[in-house]
């Protein structure tokens, strides 16, 4: 049994991770046209929302994935700050990107279908309050890595950010049961199952699984470039070193 | 200790401490996180707010009353916000979201008149609850009687059983 160790190493990974992602992106493909063609065309109006009710398709898994890449994040993160991981601070910085990208859709979504359903585009409610705050964790966390040349220092700093930041991710998923709030309970994950009808589900986790496809595929992809980016900038401050040793000599 | 082992003591560190910081932070905002007041809340004071504050409940079936329509066209409506213990009137002049019915979750947002009588809402938000369902769905439940307005919490909203 291969250790986690083995997928460790950047040469290693370079040798699963490219011939992944087409076949990653292939599966996306499928799942992003099936999903889109039940959510569009092949599932039920709902009894009070009509047919706005196919923004949730596009808007749930978007909120998911929020939470989702925020918490892997948070993840490699600590895996990076306490063990040293060479490919840990890699993965979270790639993903943040993708996660605010996420978070943006979730944000956007949902402001057009709160218009016609509750009356509003936004309310300072805990739910929605709480995700924006996430959008902003995003941001900062990729500022971060900006802000430092030196990658250790920016990988430490970030880290802790990640760390502090990942006390919002419970607050998220938990708001709407702790505060009274606009926004409505969990429908999926919930206790006592679903309160979506049976025909619904379909074309939400399609396009939930489009979109965890994507994100996969995305991140194996930005990794790919941050490692071969930093193996560039070795090569070169090593050129630059000989060349400065040749100078002195 | 291993440089490893203070790492992990070091990260556990911050992660309990900005848990701890932002738990304390929360509860004491509680009542300015909470996006509304239930009426059986506002029941509960010795005296009505006179600040504006949100109410959120259902609409009780049956207190739906239009009145006269300003010159804009926008009408002037009456309805009584319940969570099941507590009911309070509320007058709006506007247009109301398409979701607002009778027996549906509702948040209005305004100021209590100065006897305490009713509240003067100038926004009305209509609150979507977590239930999805195809209309044939809903028609089939409420035709063999297993459909369930479940007033109490306005968190919940009507709560069809299956």
């Amino acid at each position: 049994m291969p250790s986690l160790y083995e997928f460790a190493n950047p040469v290693r990974f370079e040798r699963w991770a490219r011939p992944a992602i087409p076949w990653l992106v292939g599966a996306t493909t499928l799942l992003l046209v099936a999903g889109l063609y039940y959510a569009l065309f092949n599932s039920p109006a709902d009894y009070q929302q009509g047919d706005s009710v196919r923004i949730m398709y596009v808007h749930v898994p978007a909120a998911w994935m929020a939470l989702f890449c925020y918490s892997l994040i948070a993840v490699s993160s600590a895996v990076g700050f306490i063990w040293k991981h060479p490919l840990a601070d890699v993965a979270a910085k790639e993903t943040a990107p993708i996660g605010a990208a996420f978070t943006f859709l979730a944000l956007f979504t949902g402001s057009i279908w709160g218009k016609p359903m509750w009356g509003a585009w936004w309310a300072w409610d805990a739910r929605l309050t709480s995700v924006l705050i996430l959008f902003f964790l995003y941001l900062g966390y990729m500022a971060i890595w900006r802000t430092f040349e030196d990658k250790t220092r920016a990988a430490r700093l970030a880290a802790i950010l990640a760390m502090v930041g990942f006390v919002n991710i419970p607050i998220i998923k938990f708001s709407v049961d702790w505060w009274n709030s606009l926004h409505q309970p969990a429908s999926v994950f919930r206790a006592g199952g679903p309160t979506i009808h049976s025909s619904m589900l379909p074309p939400l986790f399609l396009m939930a699984g489009a979109y965890m496809t994507f994100f996969a595929a995305a991140l194996l992809q930005s990794m790919r470039n941050e490692l071969m980016a930093r193996r560039l900038a070795r090569i070169d401050s090593g050129e630059k070193k000989t060349a400065a040793s040749l100078v002195e000599s | 200790m291993k440089k490893k082992t203070r790492r992990f003591y070091l990260a556990a560190g911050i992660f309990i401490f900005a848990a701890g910081a932002v738990a304390l932070t929360l509860n004491a905002l509680k009542g300015s996180i909470t996006y509304f007041y239930l009426p059986s809340d506002l029941a509960a004071l010795e005296e009505k707010p006179t600040t504006a504050i949100r109410l959120g409940g259902l609409v009780e079936t049956g207190s739906l009353a239009y009145g006269e329509t300003e010159e804009d066209g926008k009408p002037h409506v009456a309805f009584a916000v319940t969570d099941g213990d507590t009911r309070i009137n509320v007058a709006y002049v506007g247009l109301l979201p398409d979701l607002f019915r009778e027996g549906q979750g509702v948040i209005v947002q305004g100021r209590f008149t100065p006897d305490g009588d009713h509240l003067n809402a100038d926004t009305v938000l209509a609150k979507h609850d977590e239930n999805y369902m195809p209309k044939e769905v809903a028609d089939a439940l409420k035709e063999s009687g297993r459909w369930q307005e479940t007033g109490g919490k306005a968190g919940t909203g009507s709560a069809p059983q299956n």
